[in-house]
């Protein structure tokens, strides 16, 4: 592309590293992040912002377990599945678990071959993604069902501390439902793909700015997000 | 080239700088080798931390080794899937210093429910329910 050869032969100062780059960066009254376009940085920021309300959901979680005079439910026990004649513990949320990583996966190799302008191998890559996607929000469908026949409710259930069923549902619905916007984000970046659009960087119809596969990446860091908010609540929600 | 033109007119004082960044822009190229690595230990970990439960660990080691399996698959998303690693410590900073104020948070939701659960425990006797 003519910008990088433009870069290379323009003998750039480099920038300087470490605290001091930091410093150079943000007080240099211009864009403070040299490295990252506008909706790179956008993204982050948004991703930030959604860090904070998870953080919250989980924070207020913790406090009401932690204030509760009632045992809390084993999610161990409460989680298994019959198998086999035993009970296993917590599998269907190994399995989701093993579901979203592989995701993940499949999504920083979709980036990665954009970035090569491998328009086949990306849009597969990212359909593979939303497939893994949609399983885990299947088998999240299917988690909600059995708890509530087993009569869970956001106001009680048949184990212990009634505040169990209020913060389940609230942690893994907002999460369930960033998936879920995840996937549709993920097909219609495909479709794009797939049809060439950032080949002849055809301007988005929403931004009107011309496409790139920079898209690729910026959805991907929405991924990998939700693929990263999953590992606290595995860790706090299910294993604790 | 149109997203070097759209930065070059918006700071037009400084063309030299804003061509450097844009060039950086279409980067982030690195063998496919490294995701399948690092998918693999996000594998290893989850197993780790499955197997945590699976064992029955308690006490302190199971939270210990929660929150150690926790962070790591953290850091390697962020890291690698997220490419935060490439990024220049302006941007790397901006993000993720923030949540770790969170922690600020915690100590205190953390005291409030202390304090929550004693009063439970004056008025309703313990175990009583409430």
């Amino acid at each position: 592309m003519a910008e990088t050869a433009l870069t290379q032969t323009g003998g750039t100062l480099a920038r300087p590293e470490g605290w001091r780059g930091i410093a150079a960066d943000w007080a240099s009254d211009q864009r403070s992040f040299k490295t990252a376009s506008w909706g790179k940085t956008m993204m982050w920021i948004f991703l930030l912002s959604d860090t904070f309300i998870f953080s919250c959901f989980l924070l207020s979680y913790m406090t009401v377990r932690s204030s509760t005079t009632v045992p809390w439910p084993n999610a161990s026990e409460v989680f298994s599945l019959h198998i086999g004649g035993q009970d296993v513990p917590l599998i269907l949320i190994a399995i989701m678990t093993f579901v979203l990583i592989s995701s993940s996966g499949t999504m920083a190799m979709a980036v990665n071959y954009g970035y090569r302008r491998d328009r086949f191998k990306t849009a597969v890559l990212m359909l593979v993604t939303a497939a893994f996607g949609a399983t885990f929000v299947g088998m999240q469908a299917f988690e909600w069902t059995k708890l509530i026949m087993e009569g869970v409710r956001p106001w009680g259930n048949p184990w212990g501390a009634p505040q169990f069923g209020s913060t389940f549902f609230m942690i893994t619905g907002f999460h369930g439902t960033h998936v879920s916007i995840g996937v549709i984000f993920l097909i219609i970046i495909a479709r794009k793909v797939w049809r060439g659009d950032f080949d002849v960087e055809k301007k988005g119809f929403f931004t009107s700015r011309k496409g790139r596969y920079e898209i690729v990446e910026i959805t991907g860091l929405y991924w990998h997000f939700v693929d990263l908010v999953w590992v606290f609540i595995f860790a706090f929600f299910y294993l604790w | 080239m149109a997203h070097a033109m759209a930065h070059a007119t918006a700071h037009a004082a400084e063309p030299r700088a804003t061509a450097h960044a844009a060039g950086h822009e279409e980067g982030q190229q690195h063998p496919i080798k490294l995701y399948l690595v690092v998918w693999g230990w996000l594998f290893v970990l989850s197993t780790f931390s499955y197997l945590v439960d699976y064992f029955h660990l308690q006490g302190l080691l199971r939270w210990g080794l929660i929150l150690l399996f926790m962070m790591l698959k953290a850091g390697l998303i962020v890291a690698f899937f997220m490419h935060m690693k490439w990024e220049r410590l302006a941007l790397t900073y901006a993000i993720l210093l923030p949540p770790i104020l969170v922690l600020v948070f915690v100590a205190i939701m953390a005291s409030e429910s202390h304090y929550t659960l004693f009063t439970r425990l004056i008025f309703f006797g313990a175990g009583a329910g409430g």
